[in-house]
């Protein structure tokens, strides 16, 4: 297949404007700025059926067309590049290698909802990214692509790059718009929605890197050709982020509605030490895990995933062999969501440190049957009863992995220790 | 008006209200912690989830405007099993030591916890995260970082009303606690009022701390008289002494907040200075008498004085601390009993007190200055009534809550007043003019009488009687009306709402309001 996300690796230098400029770059902006009307790009980028790849899923033309017509307040477009989902580091490689398609997605939407100033936020991680980005917005600027005047048409288009303290609520767009807005980062209550009081109160559209960077792509070859990879509704090149017991982790571009089970076994080289699969998180810590079985009957694509029981969200793939203790697995997650909650809900301030507490006992032998049942209520009181969908994002792996692995857990409980501890067999990093 | 529904009572709402106020005006509570009305809507405690007909998740009733057509349920079965579990996650690393906080008895927790949840505790004892206690965080706030359920009331407090933002939350998750940034301290006027709208026993009163409980206390609404502000206050009492005042709600003057200095104003009628007996100046001391003998001693001073030199040689000095009754009660006295119309009036701050602020605060320190001018009564009297004495004309003053001295300085009261022959003065305490009189009669004060004042904005507020008055003392107006009946034998109304039915009836300011009518936030003078 052709390389659409990731044509650095077969362009060297991509990140330079020049090499970029070669390479048809920028014409897809040429083309929103002087040939389509605001409306025609967001109707062609609805038509395309892109969905976001921040972790929801949700269809960018559709978010795009909520943003007020002749908005008396300025719109702003924010580019989310937090990337803190466990597990996912598809925007790392593209700040780094392409941050011109970025530049060129951001242009093209700012254009499409009437946008003159774009903030890129960026986690606090992302030291050497935001100096290679903001070499590259220097690059567009003095070659007049970005500025006052972009490409020659009038439009105004400034693009602020803004790194954060490092906390994974930054990423939540509302938590995001707070903090860039030099506040805490406690998400917003919605309604009102970021559409229409987002930054500094004014209209927003909030996108993820990855969505950006497909924009240009539709502008180019259209909303059919796009749709014609993959899924017709949940269509599009995608970048997996494939990690855990596997022998060849990485970063992967390749078709929506690619098998699950070709992603583990042919792409990824198979597991680790050739032993067996035991379970794979499809979308990054927050969602469902599948069982073996499960995994290999699903393909990568949001719906189909969703349909087999889970999400897809960032498609970060985390791939757990036969010698991970689930307790521990689930421990882990626990004590990142945990560590991250904000603590503004006290469903989600509560919940996810009383889970994590438990799930050290289990671990550490000292759990009761009756954890078991208080980890599925406290998880579901948890759920859907907060701010942001943090909470959520621990519930659903609790609630997957206590029954998928019920016997694991029920195993801790009676021998008063980790079954996997005596195997010599400790944890994700312990096996590799 | 949109029409909802909430458990199966219908409501014609105001638009733009939200679902705790519809259920409020059905008579319903949707249990609440994190919203309040003055704050803005952050919709963190997730207490008044509550079900939506068509909406398929549960919403939180604070930020839930009400919309023609909506059918919300408190009470079913997933509402109240969203309370039970929000109500559980409050109290899992809540250290529940009600035994010896000061909130027990008004707590939210206590509250909510009786009423919708009373489900044993599924959370070890012993893991319950660990935080800071008895923090002195400035002005007169103590906190307790275990009991806060990080409502974030009290940084929205200090963040929009007092725009001083001192406190914030730090860390995250459940490690968040509220703090002061390093180095530093509460520091407003109104630091106070995060005790009151703190919903548990996180932030407390320096002041209270175990000192009462508070069901052995009484409440009784009242008005501070702190300054000419008169923010509705509730008395918080047992056996006559008072322990602290809240705030009371009123729209028409204080919203829902007082000043820390109005807060504590209480302290200075509980001190020794306080008259419990009449008092008669002899050979320069005030020795202590009955007070039906010092009334008598006063009326025979009255009748001598008149005698001699007509009835305007007497005349009358009142100050801006008396209510509205008391002031037509002793411009009554002096119109129609004695005959004399020499009135002045004082409104008296002393130097060096707080200025006009933008919230409460008022630069004038009493609260029924308007009350006085509303009445005809110049506040120049310290003037006016020294040019009569001077003149040699005036031989006799009755001071009513008039504490000219103090205000004057003891050189040029004695200046002005020194040749007086007599000076009759009615006062809660010993203060400079009282030490300076031949005559004290002990009066009231403001907790102990009903009555009424009247705020720089012409709101008539009411006060209520908290507790009796000390000793002997009296309500002044019992003291002027005894004192008339001594000197013309005529019986006059001593109640309050009488008075006030008279002072409506001739006194163009006050024409149309009724005693019985004014309510809970009072009404507004018709000028
Ligand atoms: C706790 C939390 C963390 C999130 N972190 C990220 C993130 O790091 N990057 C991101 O693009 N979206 C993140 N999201 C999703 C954003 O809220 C938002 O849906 C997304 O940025 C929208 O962009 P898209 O429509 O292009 O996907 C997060 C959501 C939650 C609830
Ligand atoms: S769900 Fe958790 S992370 Fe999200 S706003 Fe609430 S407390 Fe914060
Ligand atoms: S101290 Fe009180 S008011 Fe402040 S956040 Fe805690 S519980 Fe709320
Ligand atoms: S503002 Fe005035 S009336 Fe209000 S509490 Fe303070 S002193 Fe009392
Ligand atoms: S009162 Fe509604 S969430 Fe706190």
């Amino acid at each position: 297949m052709e390389r659409i996300l990731t044509r650095w690796l077969d362009i060297p230098n991509l990140r330079d404007i020049d090499v970029y400029l070669a390479h048809d770059g920028y014409k897809a902006a040429r083309k929103a700025f002087f040939d389509m009307k605001p409306e025609e790009i967001i109707d062609e980028v609805k038509n395309s059926n892109l969905r976001g790849r921040g972790g929801a899923a949700f269809p960018t033309g559709m978010k795009w067309s909520f943003i007020p017509k002749n908005s008396p307040k300025p719109v702003y477009v924010c580019c989310n590049a937090d990337e803190s989902e466990p597990g996912t580091f598809a925007n790392r490689y593209q700040l780094e290698n392409d941050p011109h398609g970025i530049i060129e997605g951001i242009l093209i939407t700012c254009r499409a909802v009437g946008a003159h100033v774009c903030y890129v936020y960026m986690r606090g991680e992302f030291a050497i990214q935001k100096q290679i980005f903001d070499a590259a917005l220097a690059q567009a600027r003095a070659k007049g692509i970005i500025g006052p005047d972009v490409m020659g048409s009038g439009f105004s288009v400034e693009i602020y790059t803004h790194r954060g303290a490092g906390a994974y609520i930054c990423g939540e767009e509302t938590g995001l718009l707070e903090s860039l807005e030099g506040k805490r980062a406690y998400p917003r209550n919605r309604p009102p929605f970021p559409a229409i009081q987002g930054a500094f109160g004014c209209p927003t559209v909030v996108n993820n890197v990855e969505t950006l960077s497909n924009v240009p792509w539709i502008i180019n070859r259209g909303a059919d050709w796009y749709k014609s990879i993959g899924p017709e509704k949940s269509p599009g090149p995608k970048l997996f982020c494939l990690s855990g017991h596997i022998n060849r982790p990485g970063l992967y571009e390749l078709p929506m509605g690619f098998p699950l089970k070709d992603l583990i076994y042919e792409v990824g080289g198979g597991i680790l030490g050739g032993r067996k699969l035991k379970g794979v998180i499809p979308g990054g810590s927050s969602f469902p895990i599948f069982t073996a079985e499960e995994a290999v009957k699903v393909n990568m694509d949001f719906d189909s995933v969703r349909a087999a029981g889970s999400l897809m969200g960032t498609a970060g793939v985390m791939v757990m062999n036969e010698d991970t203790c689930m307790v521990r697995a689930l421990r882990t997650i626990a004590h990142f969501y945990h560590h991250e909650s904000c603590g503004q809900c006290t469903p989600c301030r509560e919940g996810t440190g009383w889970i994590e507490k438990m799930l050290i006992d289990l671990e550490a032998g000292c759990g009761t049957m009756q954890d078991l049942d208080y980890l599925i209520s406290v998880a579901t009181n948890m759920e859907g009863n907060t701010i942001c969908v943090l909470a959520d994002s621990l519930s659903m792996p609790v609630k997957s992995f206590v029954p998928k692995y019920k016997d694991e857990f029920i195993e801790h409980v009676k021998q008063k220790r980790c079954p996997f501890r005596a195997n010599g067999a400790q944890s994700l990093r312990a096996a590799s | 008006m949109p029409k909802v529904t909430i458990n199966g009572k219908e409501l014609d709402a105001p638009a733009g209200i939200n679902l705790i106020q519809a259920a409020e005006m059905l008579g319903m509570e949707i249990p609440h912690y994190c919203y309040h009305p003055a704050l803005t809507v952050v919709g963190n405690c997730r207490m008044c989830l509550v079900e939506v007909e068509k909406a398929p998740k549960l919403q939180i009733a604070c930020n839930t405007q009400v919309s023609d057509g909506m059918v919300v349920h408190t009470n079913s079965e997933r509402a109240r099993a969203a309370q039970q579990a929000v109500l559980e996650f409050l109290l899992i690393n809540h250290p529940i030591d009600c035994p010896v906080c000061d909130q027990a008895g008004e707590c939210k927790l206590q509250d909510y916890y009786m009423d919708y949840d009373r489900q044993p505790s599924r959370f070890p004892l012993g893991k319950k995260n660990k935080k800071g206690k008895a923090i002195d965080i400035g002005s007169d706030v103590m906190l307790d970082q275990e009991r806060c359920i990080l409502c974030a009331r009290c940084t929205r407090f200090l963040d929009e009303v007092t725009h001083t933002s001192e406190l914030a939350i730090f860390e995250r998750g459940d490690h968040n606690r509220i703090d002061t940034y390093p180095g530093r301290k509460l520091n407003n006027k109104y630091a106070g009022n995060i005790i009151d709208i703190c919903p548990v026993g996180a932030l407390t009163e320096k002041d209270f701390r175990f000192r009462m409980r508070v069901w052995y206390m009484h409440r009784t609404p009242s008005v501070c008289a702190g300054c000419e502000r008169g923010c509705a206050i509730d008395i918080y009492e047992n056996h006559g002494r008072i322990y602290r005042y809240k705030p009371r709600h009123n729209p028409l003057v204080n919203g829902y907040w007082m000043c820390d200095e109005g807060r504590h104003s209480f302290t200075n009628l509980q001190t020794e200075r306080r008259i419990t007996r009449a008092l008669y100046q002899s050979d320069g001391r005030l020795v202590p008498e009955t007070f039906s003998a010092g009334l008598r001693r006063a009326a025979g001073a009255i009748r001598k004085c008149g005698e001699a030199n007509g009835a305007r040689a007497i005349g009358a000095l009142v100050g801006a601390q008396a209510t509205n009754e008391e002031i037509f009660a002793l411009k009554s006295f002096m119109n129609d009993v004695i005959g004399s119309d020499v009135i002045g009036g004082m409104s008296y701050s002393p130097p060096g007190s707080s200025g006009d602020d933008d919230l409460l605060i008022r630069a004038n320190k009493n609260p029924n200055t308007r009350g006085l001018s509303a009445q005809g009564i110049a506040l120049d009297g310290l003037d006016t009534l020294a040019q009569e004495v001077s003149s040699g004309r005036l031989k006799m003053l009755i001071a009513l809550r008039a504490d000219a001295c103090t205000a004057l300085g003891e050189a040029e009261f004695i200046k002005r007043f020194g040749p007086l022959d007599y000076l009759l003065v009615f006062d809660t305490d010993v203060n400079e003019t009282a030490q300076m009189a031949n005559q004290v009669i002990p009066i009231a004060a403001y907790p102990e009488i009903e009555g009424t004042f009247t705020n720089f904005q012409g709101v008539v507020q009411r006060l209520h009687r908290a507790f009796d008055p000390p000793g002997e003392a009296k309500s002044a107006i019992e003291a002027i009306t005894d004192l008339s009946m001594l000197l013309d034998g005529v019986e006059r109304p001593q109640a309050a709402d009488r008075i006030f039915a008279e002072m409506a009836a001739r006194e163009a300011a006050f024409a149309g309001l009724e005693y019985e009518k004014l309510g809970h936030n009072g009404l507004k003078l018709n000028v």
